[in-house]
Protein backbone atom coordinates (compact mmCIF):
# COMPACT_ATOMS: atom_id res chain seq x y z
CA UNK A 1 0.00 0.00 0.00
CA UNK A 2 3.04 2.33 0.99
CA UNK A 3 4.62 1.27 -1.87
CA UNK A 4 1.53 2.44 -4.44
CA UNK A 5 1.42 5.48 -2.69
CA UNK A 6 5.07 6.34 -3.07
CA UNK A 7 4.53 5.40 -6.73
CA UNK A 8 1.54 7.58 -7.21
CA UNK A 9 3.37 10.61 -5.52
CA UNK A 10 6.37 10.03 -7.74
CA UNK A 11 4.46 10.11 -10.94
CA UNK A 12 2.42 13.24 -9.70
CA UNK A 13 6.15 15.37 -9.20
CA UNK A 14 7.25 13.65 -13.06
CA UNK A 15 3.56 15.04 -14.29
CA UNK A 16 4.09 18.34 -12.76
CA UNK A 17 6.12 20.27 -15.14
CA UNK A 18 3.49 20.22 -18.31
CA UNK A 19 0.71 21.50 -15.54
CA UNK A 20 2.02 25.23 -16.27
CA UNK A 21 2.99 24.77 -19.81
CA UNK A 22 -0.41 23.62 -20.31
CA UNK A 23 -2.62 26.32 -18.80
CA UNK A 24 -0.28 28.91 -19.95
CA UNK A 25 -1.12 27.67 -23.66
CA UNK A 26 -4.54 29.09 -23.47
CA UNK A 27 -4.43 31.77 -20.33
CA UNK A 28 -4.32 35.35 -21.05
CA UNK A 29 -2.37 37.80 -18.87
CA UNK A 30 -1.56 34.87 -16.01
CA UNK A 31 -0.22 37.32 -13.83
CA UNK A 32 1.37 36.43 -10.07
CA UNK A 33 -0.39 35.77 -7.39
CA UNK A 34 -3.56 34.35 -9.46
CA UNK A 35 -3.75 30.55 -8.93
CA UNK A 36 -6.08 30.25 -11.76
CA UNK A 37 -5.83 32.11 -15.21
CA UNK A 38 -8.26 34.96 -14.45
CA UNK A 39 -8.83 34.70 -18.60
CA UNK A 40 -8.67 32.34 -20.69
CA UNK A 41 -7.83 32.81 -24.97
CA UNK A 42 -6.96 30.92 -27.99
CA UNK A 43 -4.56 33.24 -29.63
CA UNK A 44 -1.32 31.60 -28.76
CA UNK A 45 -2.41 28.30 -30.70
CA UNK A 46 -3.76 30.17 -33.31
CA UNK A 47 -0.29 31.77 -33.65
CA UNK A 48 1.15 28.52 -33.87
CA UNK A 49 -1.22 26.86 -36.24
CA UNK A 50 -1.15 29.94 -38.66
CA UNK A 51 -0.65 29.24 -42.07
CA UNK A 52 3.62 29.77 -42.47
CA UNK A 53 4.25 30.53 -39.14
CA UNK A 54 7.76 29.63 -37.63
CA UNK A 55 6.06 26.87 -35.68
CA UNK A 56 4.79 24.94 -38.38
CA UNK A 57 7.83 25.99 -40.51
CA UNK A 58 9.73 24.16 -37.78
CA UNK A 59 7.51 21.36 -37.31
CA UNK A 60 8.02 20.14 -40.64
CA UNK A 61 11.91 20.71 -41.02
CA UNK A 62 12.15 19.04 -37.79
CA UNK A 63 9.95 16.11 -39.30
CA UNK A 64 12.55 15.85 -42.25
CA UNK A 65 15.83 15.79 -40.31
CA UNK A 66 14.55 12.97 -37.96
CA UNK A 67 12.36 10.95 -40.33
CA UNK A 68 15.86 11.40 -42.75
CA UNK A 69 18.44 10.65 -39.95
CA UNK A 70 16.50 7.94 -38.52
CA UNK A 71 16.39 6.21 -41.77
CA UNK A 72 20.10 6.37 -42.58
CA UNK A 73 20.39 5.18 -39.26
CA UNK A 74 18.44 2.18 -39.25
CA UNK A 75 20.12 1.29 -42.59
CA UNK A 76 23.36 1.13 -41.41
CA UNK A 77 21.96 0.10 -37.94
CA UNK A 78 20.47 -2.93 -38.54
CA UNK A 79 23.82 -4.85 -40.28
CA UNK A 80 25.88 -3.39 -37.24
CA UNK A 81 23.55 -4.55 -34.99
CA UNK A 82 23.01 -8.18 -36.12
CA UNK A 83 27.11 -7.95 -36.01
CA UNK A 84 27.32 -7.47 -32.41
CA UNK A 85 24.06 -8.50 -31.20
CA UNK A 86 24.43 -12.66 -32.82
CA UNK A 87 28.19 -12.67 -33.41
CA UNK A 88 31.46 -13.28 -31.45
CA UNK A 89 34.52 -11.51 -32.93
CA UNK A 90 38.14 -10.01 -31.89
CA UNK A 91 37.79 -5.97 -31.06
CA UNK A 92 33.70 -6.39 -30.20
CA UNK A 93 33.87 -4.54 -27.23
CA UNK A 94 36.14 -2.12 -28.62
CA UNK A 95 33.55 -1.39 -31.37
CA UNK A 96 30.46 -1.30 -29.00
CA UNK A 97 33.23 1.70 -26.88
CA UNK A 98 33.71 3.36 -30.59
CA UNK A 99 29.72 3.64 -31.14
CA UNK A 100 29.27 5.16 -27.48
CA UNK A 101 31.28 8.12 -27.59
CA UNK A 102 29.33 10.16 -29.34
CA UNK A 103 26.47 9.99 -27.07
CA UNK A 104 28.81 10.50 -23.59
CA UNK A 105 31.33 12.99 -24.74
CA UNK A 106 30.76 16.44 -25.28
CA UNK A 107 29.92 17.06 -29.28
CA UNK A 108 30.84 20.87 -29.06
CA UNK A 109 34.82 20.38 -30.67
CA UNK A 110 33.50 17.40 -33.04
CA UNK A 111 30.70 19.98 -34.11
CA UNK A 112 33.34 22.79 -35.06
CA UNK A 113 35.53 20.53 -36.40
CA UNK A 114 32.79 19.45 -38.78
CA UNK A 115 31.60 22.85 -39.53
CA UNK A 116 34.92 23.61 -41.12
CA UNK A 117 34.11 20.95 -43.89
CA UNK A 118 30.51 21.89 -44.46
CA UNK A 119 31.11 25.46 -44.81
CA UNK A 120 34.29 24.05 -47.51
CA UNK A 121 31.57 21.96 -49.17
CA UNK A 122 28.76 24.31 -49.00
CA UNK A 123 26.51 22.14 -46.25
CA UNK A 124 26.74 24.84 -43.21
CA UNK A 125 23.13 26.16 -42.36
CA UNK A 126 21.42 23.37 -45.00
CA UNK A 127 19.28 20.49 -44.63
CA UNK A 128 21.76 17.88 -45.22
CA UNK A 129 24.27 19.24 -43.30
CA UNK A 130 22.29 18.89 -40.16
CA UNK A 131 20.96 15.26 -41.09
CA UNK A 132 24.78 14.29 -41.18
CA UNK A 133 25.34 15.92 -38.07
CA UNK A 134 22.34 14.02 -36.32
CA UNK A 135 23.99 10.67 -37.47
CA UNK A 136 26.32 11.05 -34.27
CA UNK A 137 24.17 10.11 -31.69
CA UNK A 138 21.32 8.59 -33.86
CA UNK A 139 23.74 5.67 -34.89
CA UNK A 140 24.64 4.23 -31.81
CA UNK A 141 21.64 4.50 -30.18
CA UNK A 142 19.99 3.02 -33.05
CA UNK A 143 23.02 -0.03 -32.93
CA UNK A 144 23.21 -0.32 -29.77
CA UNK A 145 19.28 -1.07 -29.75
CA UNK A 146 19.20 -3.57 -32.43
CA UNK A 147 22.10 -5.28 -31.05
CA UNK A 148 20.39 -5.86 -28.41
CA UNK A 149 17.29 -6.98 -30.28
CA UNK A 150 19.28 -9.42 -32.50
CA UNK A 151 20.65 -11.18 -29.08
CA UNK A 152 17.43 -12.37 -28.46
CA UNK A 153 16.90 -13.35 -31.78
CA UNK A 154 17.42 -17.28 -33.30
CA UNK A 155 18.89 -18.31 -36.57
CA UNK A 156 17.35 -21.08 -35.65
CA UNK A 157 14.45 -19.88 -37.85
CA UNK A 158 17.22 -18.69 -41.18
CA UNK A 159 18.47 -21.90 -40.74
CA UNK A 160 15.12 -23.43 -41.19
CA UNK A 161 13.89 -21.67 -44.39
CA UNK A 162 17.08 -22.00 -46.26
CA UNK A 163 17.43 -25.53 -45.56
CA UNK A 164 13.49 -25.24 -46.88
CA UNK A 165 15.26 -23.63 -49.86
CA UNK A 166 14.33 -20.07 -49.36
CA UNK A 167 16.84 -17.38 -51.13
CA UNK A 168 19.05 -15.39 -48.87
CA UNK A 169 16.59 -12.34 -49.78
CA UNK A 170 13.40 -14.47 -49.18
CA UNK A 171 14.90 -15.31 -45.66
CA UNK A 172 15.83 -11.71 -45.04
CA UNK A 173 12.33 -10.47 -46.07
CA UNK A 174 10.03 -13.13 -44.88
CA UNK A 175 11.91 -14.84 -42.16
CA UNK A 176 14.24 -12.22 -40.32
CA UNK A 177 12.52 -8.67 -40.89
CA UNK A 178 9.44 -9.85 -39.60
CA UNK A 179 10.95 -11.08 -36.47
CA UNK A 180 12.82 -8.38 -35.52
CA UNK A 181 10.37 -5.77 -36.53
CA UNK A 182 8.63 -5.19 -32.96
CA UNK A 183 12.76 -4.36 -31.88
CA UNK A 184 13.44 -2.60 -35.18
CA UNK A 185 10.15 -0.02 -34.51
CA UNK A 186 11.59 0.82 -31.02
CA UNK A 187 14.93 1.28 -32.45
CA UNK A 188 13.64 3.58 -35.08
CA UNK A 189 11.33 5.65 -32.42
CA UNK A 190 14.29 5.86 -30.22
CA UNK A 191 16.55 7.30 -32.87
CA UNK A 192 13.52 9.94 -34.25
CA UNK A 193 12.73 11.14 -30.90
CA UNK A 194 16.69 11.63 -30.67
CA UNK A 195 17.03 13.72 -33.63
CA UNK A 196 13.36 15.88 -33.35
CA UNK A 197 14.62 16.97 -29.69
CA UNK A 198 18.69 17.68 -30.60
CA UNK A 199 19.04 21.26 -30.12
CA UNK A 200 22.67 21.84 -29.77
CA UNK A 201 23.84 19.99 -32.87
CA UNK A 202 21.42 21.65 -34.87
CA UNK A 203 22.51 25.08 -33.30
CA UNK A 204 25.91 24.51 -34.65
CA UNK A 205 25.67 23.35 -37.76
CA UNK A 206 22.02 24.92 -39.04
CA UNK A 207 23.74 28.24 -39.44
CA UNK A 208 20.68 29.85 -37.92
CA UNK A 209 18.96 28.75 -41.22
CA UNK A 210 17.40 25.72 -40.27
CA UNK A 211 15.12 26.01 -37.91
CA UNK A 212 14.24 22.96 -35.96
CA UNK A 213 11.33 23.11 -33.56
CA UNK A 214 13.99 22.96 -30.69
CA UNK A 215 15.53 26.26 -32.69
CA UNK A 216 11.96 28.22 -32.21
CA UNK A 217 11.58 27.02 -28.92
CA UNK A 218 15.27 27.89 -27.55
CA UNK A 219 14.48 31.51 -29.20
CA UNK A 220 11.30 31.66 -27.76
CA UNK A 221 12.07 30.79 -24.28
CA UNK A 222 14.61 33.75 -24.33
CA UNK A 223 11.98 36.02 -25.36
CA UNK A 224 9.25 37.26 -23.96
CA UNK A 225 5.93 35.62 -24.78
CA UNK A 226 5.06 32.79 -22.05
CA UNK A 227 2.00 31.84 -23.57
CA UNK A 228 3.59 31.37 -27.03
CA UNK A 229 6.45 29.67 -25.52
CA UNK A 230 4.26 27.27 -23.47
CA UNK A 231 2.16 26.52 -27.00
CA UNK A 232 5.19 26.00 -29.15
CA UNK A 233 6.82 23.48 -25.98
CA UNK A 234 3.39 21.69 -26.20
CA UNK A 235 3.69 21.42 -29.87
CA UNK A 236 7.58 19.76 -29.31
CA UNK A 237 6.19 16.98 -27.05
CA UNK A 238 3.64 15.56 -29.82
CA UNK A 239 5.98 12.99 -31.06
CA UNK A 240 6.78 12.32 -27.86
CA UNK A 241 3.30 11.21 -26.85
CA UNK A 242 3.07 9.41 -29.91
CA UNK A 243 6.32 7.33 -29.18
CA UNK A 244 4.76 6.40 -25.43
CA UNK A 245 1.73 5.26 -27.45
CA UNK A 246 3.42 3.38 -29.55
CA UNK A 247 6.20 1.76 -27.46
CA UNK A 248 3.58 1.56 -24.25
CA UNK A 249 3.92 -2.07 -25.32
CA UNK A 250 7.32 -2.79 -26.89
CA UNK A 251 9.48 -0.57 -23.94
CA UNK A 252 8.19 -3.26 -21.18
CA UNK A 253 9.99 -5.77 -23.81
CA UNK A 254 13.34 -5.47 -22.22
CA UNK A 255 14.95 -7.02 -24.94
CA UNK A 256 15.56 -3.11 -26.40
CA UNK A 257 16.07 -1.32 -23.53
CA UNK A 258 18.73 -3.90 -22.37
CA UNK A 259 21.20 -2.75 -24.61
CA UNK A 260 22.11 0.58 -22.96
CA UNK A 261 22.64 -1.45 -19.71
CA UNK A 262 24.84 -2.94 -21.50
CA UNK A 263 27.48 -1.07 -22.96
CA UNK B 1 38.85 -29.67 -58.41
CA UNK B 2 42.19 -28.30 -56.30
CA UNK B 3 42.35 -31.04 -53.85
CA UNK B 4 45.72 -31.31 -53.78
CA UNK B 5 47.27 -27.65 -52.14
CA UNK B 6 50.71 -26.79 -50.79
CA UNK B 7 50.82 -27.20 -47.11
CA UNK B 8 51.73 -23.11 -46.52
CA UNK B 9 48.47 -21.80 -48.77
CA UNK B 10 45.57 -24.26 -46.93
CA UNK B 11 47.47 -23.23 -43.56
CA UNK B 12 46.97 -19.49 -44.72
CA UNK B 13 43.72 -19.49 -46.16
CA UNK B 14 42.25 -21.75 -43.20
CA UNK B 15 44.13 -18.41 -40.55
CA UNK B 16 42.31 -16.04 -42.97
CA UNK B 17 38.81 -18.11 -42.83
CA UNK B 18 38.92 -18.10 -39.39
CA UNK B 19 38.78 -14.17 -39.38
CA UNK B 20 34.92 -13.46 -39.05
CA UNK B 21 34.67 -11.21 -42.26
CA UNK B 22 31.22 -11.52 -42.21
CA UNK B 23 30.55 -9.58 -38.79
CA UNK B 24 33.31 -6.96 -40.09
CA UNK B 25 31.71 -6.17 -43.25
CA UNK B 26 28.37 -5.51 -41.51
CA UNK B 27 29.56 -2.70 -38.86
CA UNK B 28 31.94 -1.64 -41.26
CA UNK B 29 29.14 0.90 -42.57
CA UNK B 30 27.84 2.13 -39.19
CA UNK B 31 31.39 1.93 -37.84
CA UNK B 32 33.30 4.24 -40.51
CA UNK B 33 30.15 6.84 -40.47
CA UNK B 34 30.89 7.03 -37.04
CA UNK B 35 34.30 7.08 -36.73
CA UNK B 36 34.20 9.76 -39.63
CA UNK B 37 32.30 12.50 -38.49
CA UNK B 38 33.29 11.63 -34.57
CA UNK B 39 37.17 10.65 -35.36
CA UNK B 40 37.33 13.41 -38.39
CA UNK B 41 35.43 16.45 -36.52
CA UNK B 42 38.02 15.89 -33.74
CA UNK B 43 41.07 16.12 -35.84
CA UNK B 44 39.66 18.97 -37.33
CA UNK B 45 38.88 20.57 -34.61
CA UNK B 46 42.96 19.91 -33.32
CA UNK B 47 44.00 20.72 -35.91
CA UNK B 48 42.19 24.35 -36.41
CA UNK B 49 42.38 24.52 -32.58
CA UNK B 50 46.83 24.68 -33.10
CA UNK B 51 46.66 27.30 -36.18
CA UNK B 52 47.00 24.91 -38.90
CA UNK B 53 43.92 24.89 -40.16
CA UNK B 54 41.29 27.70 -39.85
CA UNK B 55 39.15 31.16 -40.87
CA UNK B 56 41.71 33.33 -39.78
CA UNK B 57 45.24 31.43 -39.53
CA UNK B 58 48.28 31.82 -41.36
CA UNK B 59 49.36 28.23 -40.65
CA UNK B 60 51.99 27.83 -38.78
CA UNK B 61 51.77 26.21 -35.16
CA UNK B 62 50.42 27.93 -32.14
CA UNK B 63 49.61 26.75 -28.90
CA UNK B 64 47.91 30.32 -28.29
CA UNK B 65 44.27 29.32 -28.46
CA UNK B 66 45.18 26.69 -25.52
CA UNK B 67 46.73 29.72 -23.23
CA UNK B 68 44.53 32.02 -23.70
CA UNK B 69 41.61 29.75 -23.17
CA UNK B 70 43.42 27.96 -20.00
CA UNK B 71 45.15 31.19 -18.88
CA UNK B 72 41.60 33.00 -18.36
CA UNK B 73 40.47 32.37 -14.54
CA UNK B 74 36.94 31.61 -15.88
CA UNK B 75 37.73 28.62 -17.53
CA UNK B 76 38.53 27.15 -13.99
CA UNK B 77 35.36 28.66 -12.48
CA UNK B 78 33.70 27.08 -14.86
CA UNK B 79 35.02 23.77 -14.79
CA UNK B 80 34.33 23.55 -11.33
CA UNK B 81 31.06 24.29 -12.05
CA UNK B 82 30.50 22.24 -15.01
CA UNK B 83 31.76 18.53 -12.58
CA UNK B 84 29.97 20.11 -9.76
CA UNK B 85 26.79 19.93 -11.51
CA UNK B 86 27.52 16.97 -13.61
CA UNK B 87 28.84 14.78 -10.39
CA UNK B 88 25.95 16.08 -8.29
CA UNK B 89 23.24 15.02 -10.80
CA UNK B 90 24.66 11.71 -11.51
CA UNK B 91 25.13 10.70 -8.05
CA UNK B 92 21.55 11.72 -6.74
CA UNK B 93 19.92 10.14 -10.33
CA UNK B 94 21.80 7.18 -9.72
CA UNK B 95 21.06 6.45 -6.07
CA UNK B 96 17.48 7.12 -6.70
CA UNK B 97 16.84 5.30 -10.01
CA UNK B 98 18.12 2.56 -8.18
CA UNK B 99 15.15 2.58 -5.36
CA UNK B 100 12.96 3.52 -8.08
CA UNK B 101 14.11 0.67 -10.05
CA UNK B 102 13.06 -1.70 -6.77
CA UNK B 103 10.21 0.09 -5.97
CA UNK B 104 8.64 -0.74 -9.78
CA UNK B 105 10.20 -4.19 -10.23
CA UNK B 106 7.23 -5.57 -7.87
CA UNK B 107 4.65 -2.65 -9.19
CA UNK B 108 2.27 -3.16 -12.10
CA UNK B 109 2.47 -2.28 -15.88
CA UNK B 110 0.85 0.92 -15.51
CA UNK B 111 3.52 1.78 -12.75
CA UNK B 112 6.61 1.74 -14.64
CA UNK B 113 5.13 3.07 -17.86
CA UNK B 114 4.48 6.43 -15.86
CA UNK B 115 7.30 6.51 -14.65
CA UNK B 116 8.92 6.47 -17.77
CA UNK B 117 6.97 9.82 -18.99
CA UNK B 118 9.81 12.12 -18.94
CA UNK B 119 12.16 10.08 -21.38
CA UNK B 120 11.04 11.17 -24.84
CA UNK B 121 10.46 14.78 -23.83
CA UNK B 122 12.81 17.54 -25.12
CA UNK B 123 14.86 18.87 -22.41
CA UNK B 124 13.76 22.30 -23.72
CA UNK B 125 10.69 21.63 -23.04
CA UNK B 126 11.69 20.10 -19.37
CA UNK B 127 13.05 23.76 -19.16
CA UNK B 128 10.39 25.30 -19.91
CA UNK B 129 8.12 23.53 -17.34
CA UNK B 130 10.05 23.99 -14.62
CA UNK B 131 10.74 27.56 -15.34
CA UNK B 132 7.18 28.14 -14.82
CA UNK B 133 6.79 26.04 -12.17
CA UNK B 134 9.93 27.13 -9.76
CA UNK B 135 10.29 30.93 -10.81
CA UNK B 136 9.85 33.16 -7.86
CA UNK B 137 6.25 34.43 -9.88
CA UNK B 138 5.76 30.58 -10.85
CA UNK B 139 2.78 27.87 -10.48
CA UNK B 140 4.31 27.22 -6.52
CA UNK B 141 5.15 30.48 -5.44
CA UNK B 142 1.26 31.26 -6.35
CA UNK B 143 0.83 27.71 -4.54
CA UNK B 144 2.12 28.81 -1.30
CA UNK B 145 0.76 32.58 -1.79
CA UNK B 146 -2.71 30.81 -2.35
CA UNK B 147 -2.15 28.80 0.85
CA UNK B 148 -0.79 31.72 2.94
CA UNK B 149 2.78 30.66 3.50
CA UNK B 150 4.43 33.31 1.60
CA UNK B 151 2.94 37.31 0.85
CA UNK B 152 5.15 38.35 -1.85
CA UNK B 153 6.97 36.66 -4.68
CA UNK B 154 9.81 38.19 -3.06
CA UNK B 155 9.58 35.23 -0.11
CA UNK B 156 10.20 32.84 -2.54
CA UNK B 157 13.32 31.32 -2.36
CA UNK B 158 15.63 31.54 -5.81
CA UNK B 159 15.21 28.02 -7.91
CA UNK B 160 16.38 28.89 -11.19
CA UNK B 161 19.23 31.08 -12.74
CA UNK B 162 20.44 30.48 -8.66
CA UNK B 163 23.89 30.33 -7.66
CA UNK B 164 23.75 26.66 -6.35
CA UNK B 165 22.01 25.48 -9.65
CA UNK B 166 19.39 24.46 -7.83
CA UNK B 167 16.92 24.28 -10.79
CA UNK B 168 19.50 22.85 -13.24
CA UNK B 169 19.58 19.70 -10.74
CA UNK B 170 16.27 19.58 -10.25
CA UNK B 171 15.57 19.40 -13.75
CA UNK B 172 18.31 16.62 -14.62
CA UNK B 173 17.08 14.82 -11.89
CA UNK B 174 13.36 14.95 -13.52
CA UNK B 175 14.51 13.68 -16.98
CA UNK B 176 17.63 11.21 -16.12
CA UNK B 177 15.85 9.36 -13.03
CA UNK B 178 13.40 8.03 -15.93
CA UNK B 179 15.88 7.10 -18.00
CA UNK B 180 18.42 5.46 -15.54
CA UNK B 181 15.29 3.67 -13.63
CA UNK B 182 14.21 2.02 -17.24
CA UNK B 183 17.94 0.73 -18.23
CA UNK B 184 18.18 -0.42 -14.61
CA UNK B 185 14.34 -1.91 -14.83
CA UNK B 186 15.43 -3.86 -18.03
CA UNK B 187 18.75 -5.44 -16.02
CA UNK B 188 16.62 -6.09 -12.95
CA UNK B 189 14.32 -8.20 -14.59
CA UNK B 190 16.62 -9.84 -16.24
CA UNK B 191 18.02 -11.40 -12.98
CA UNK B 192 16.85 -14.63 -11.92
CA UNK B 193 14.67 -14.32 -9.12
CA UNK B 194 16.37 -18.16 -7.94
CA UNK B 195 19.29 -16.01 -6.20
CA UNK B 196 17.11 -13.52 -4.18
CA UNK B 197 15.08 -16.48 -2.98
CA UNK B 198 17.96 -18.67 -1.57
CA UNK B 199 19.24 -15.38 0.00
CA UNK B 200 16.09 -15.20 1.96
CA UNK B 201 16.16 -19.11 2.39
CA UNK B 202 19.54 -18.77 3.96
CA UNK B 203 18.43 -16.21 6.80
CA UNK B 204 19.24 -12.83 4.81
CA UNK B 205 16.96 -9.81 5.66
CA UNK B 206 15.40 -7.91 2.84
CA UNK B 207 18.06 -5.04 3.53
CA UNK B 208 21.23 -7.69 3.46
CA UNK B 209 19.66 -9.13 -0.15
CA UNK B 210 19.61 -6.35 -1.34
CA UNK B 211 22.94 -5.04 -0.39
CA UNK B 212 25.11 -8.61 -1.15
CA UNK B 213 22.69 -10.13 -4.03
CA UNK B 214 21.03 -7.78 -6.19
CA UNK B 215 23.10 -4.58 -5.71
CA UNK B 216 26.39 -6.73 -7.45
CA UNK B 217 23.98 -7.72 -10.08
CA UNK B 218 23.25 -4.02 -10.65
CA UNK B 219 26.74 -3.07 -10.72
CA UNK B 220 27.05 -3.00 -14.67
CA UNK B 221 23.83 -2.02 -15.09
CA UNK B 222 24.18 0.94 -12.93
CA UNK B 223 28.22 1.24 -14.26
CA UNK B 224 26.39 1.75 -17.99
CA UNK B 225 23.84 4.43 -17.17
CA UNK B 226 25.78 6.73 -14.87
CA UNK B 227 28.63 6.94 -16.99
CA UNK B 228 25.56 7.90 -20.24
CA UNK B 229 24.22 10.54 -17.47
CA UNK B 230 27.41 11.90 -16.43
CA UNK B 231 28.80 12.16 -19.64
CA UNK B 232 25.28 13.77 -21.07
CA UNK B 233 25.26 16.31 -17.69
CA UNK B 234 28.65 17.50 -18.22
CA UNK B 235 28.12 18.36 -21.72
CA UNK B 236 24.80 19.51 -21.69
CA UNK B 237 24.51 23.32 -22.57
CA UNK B 238 21.00 24.18 -23.42
CA UNK B 239 19.91 23.50 -19.42
CA UNK B 240 22.65 25.49 -17.29
CA UNK B 241 22.29 28.43 -19.88
CA UNK B 242 18.48 28.99 -19.16
CA UNK B 243 18.10 27.50 -15.77
CA UNK B 244 21.55 28.08 -14.41
CA UNK B 245 23.96 30.51 -12.66
CA UNK B 246 24.47 33.50 -14.74
CA UNK B 247 28.12 33.46 -13.08
CA UNK B 248 30.13 31.53 -13.20
CA UNK B 249 28.77 29.30 -16.40
CA UNK B 250 29.62 26.26 -17.20
CA UNK B 251 32.12 25.16 -20.02
CA UNK B 252 29.83 24.79 -23.06
CA UNK B 253 28.45 28.32 -22.21
CA UNK B 254 32.41 29.17 -22.24
CA UNK B 255 32.59 27.50 -26.12
CA UNK B 256 29.05 28.90 -26.84
CA UNK B 257 30.24 32.45 -26.04
CA UNK B 258 33.78 31.95 -27.74
CA UNK B 259 32.00 30.27 -30.52
CA UNK B 260 29.07 32.96 -31.49
CA UNK B 261 32.13 36.17 -30.59
CA UNK B 262 31.94 38.41 -33.48
CA UNK B 263 35.72 38.19 -33.02
CA UNK B 264 36.52 35.81 -35.74
CA UNK B 265 40.11 34.94 -33.14
CA UNK B 266 38.17 33.60 -30.73
CA UNK B 267 37.41 30.89 -32.90
CA UNK B 268 39.69 28.64 -32.01
CA UNK B 269 40.11 29.63 -28.81
CA UNK B 270 36.11 28.29 -28.73
CA UNK B 271 37.69 25.01 -30.36
CA UNK B 272 40.95 24.40 -27.51
CA UNK B 273 37.80 25.15 -25.09
CA UNK B 274 35.73 22.76 -26.73
CA UNK B 275 38.32 19.96 -27.13
CA UNK B 276 39.65 20.52 -23.67
CA UNK B 277 35.56 19.67 -23.04
CA UNK B 278 36.10 16.77 -24.58
CA UNK B 279 39.60 15.11 -23.50
CA UNK B 280 38.40 15.92 -19.83
CA UNK B 281 35.19 13.90 -20.20
CA UNK B 282 37.53 11.03 -21.69
CA UNK B 283 39.88 10.92 -19.01
CA UNK B 284 36.98 11.35 -16.53
CA UNK B 285 34.84 8.27 -18.37
CA UNK B 286 37.85 6.14 -18.52
CA UNK B 287 38.72 6.83 -14.77
CA UNK B 288 35.46 6.05 -13.83
CA UNK B 289 35.70 2.52 -16.12
CA UNK B 290 39.09 1.49 -14.51
CA UNK B 291 37.80 2.00 -11.11
CA UNK B 292 34.27 0.59 -11.87
CA UNK B 293 34.68 -2.85 -13.39
CA UNK B 294 37.33 -3.57 -15.63
CA UNK B 295 35.37 -4.83 -18.33
CA UNK B 296 32.89 -1.96 -19.03
CA UNK B 297 32.43 -3.33 -22.79
CA UNK B 298 32.28 -7.21 -22.10
CA UNK B 299 28.79 -8.53 -22.34
CA UNK B 300 28.86 -8.99 -18.61
CA UNK B 301 26.18 -11.41 -16.59
CA UNK B 302 24.04 -8.66 -15.23
CA UNK B 303 23.43 -6.83 -18.51
CA UNK B 304 22.17 -9.99 -20.54
CA UNK B 305 19.04 -8.46 -21.44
Amino acid sequence: MTRKVALILIIAVLFLPFLPLVVWSVAKGWYFPQLVPQQWTGAHWAAVVAPGSRVLQGFWQSLVVAGLSTALALAVGLPAGRALGLMEFPGKGAIKLVLLLPIIVSPLATLMGIQFVLIRLGLNGTLAGVVLVHLLPTIPYMTLVLSSVYANFDTGYEAQARSLGASPIQVLWRVTLPLVAPGIVVGALFAFLISWNEFLLTFFVGGGQVLTLPMILFTALQGGNTGLTAAIAVTSVIPALIFLLFSSRALHDDAAMGGLGDV
Amino acid sequence: MNSIQPLTSSRRSARLADIPWRAYLLVLPALSLVLLLFGGGLGLAFLQSVGLLGLTSDGSLSLAAYGEALGDSQFWRSLGLSLYIAFTATALSTVLSVGLAMLLQGAGRWASFACQLTLPIPHLVGIAGVLLLLSPSGLIARLLYALGWISSDQDFPLLVNDTANIGVMIHFLWKEIPFMTLILLAVLRSIRPEFAMQARALGANPWQCFWHVTLPLLRPGIISASLIVFGFIFGNFEVPFLLGSTYPKTLPTLVYQAFTNVDLNQRPVAIALGLLLSVISMVLIALYLGLGSGQPCRRSFGGQP
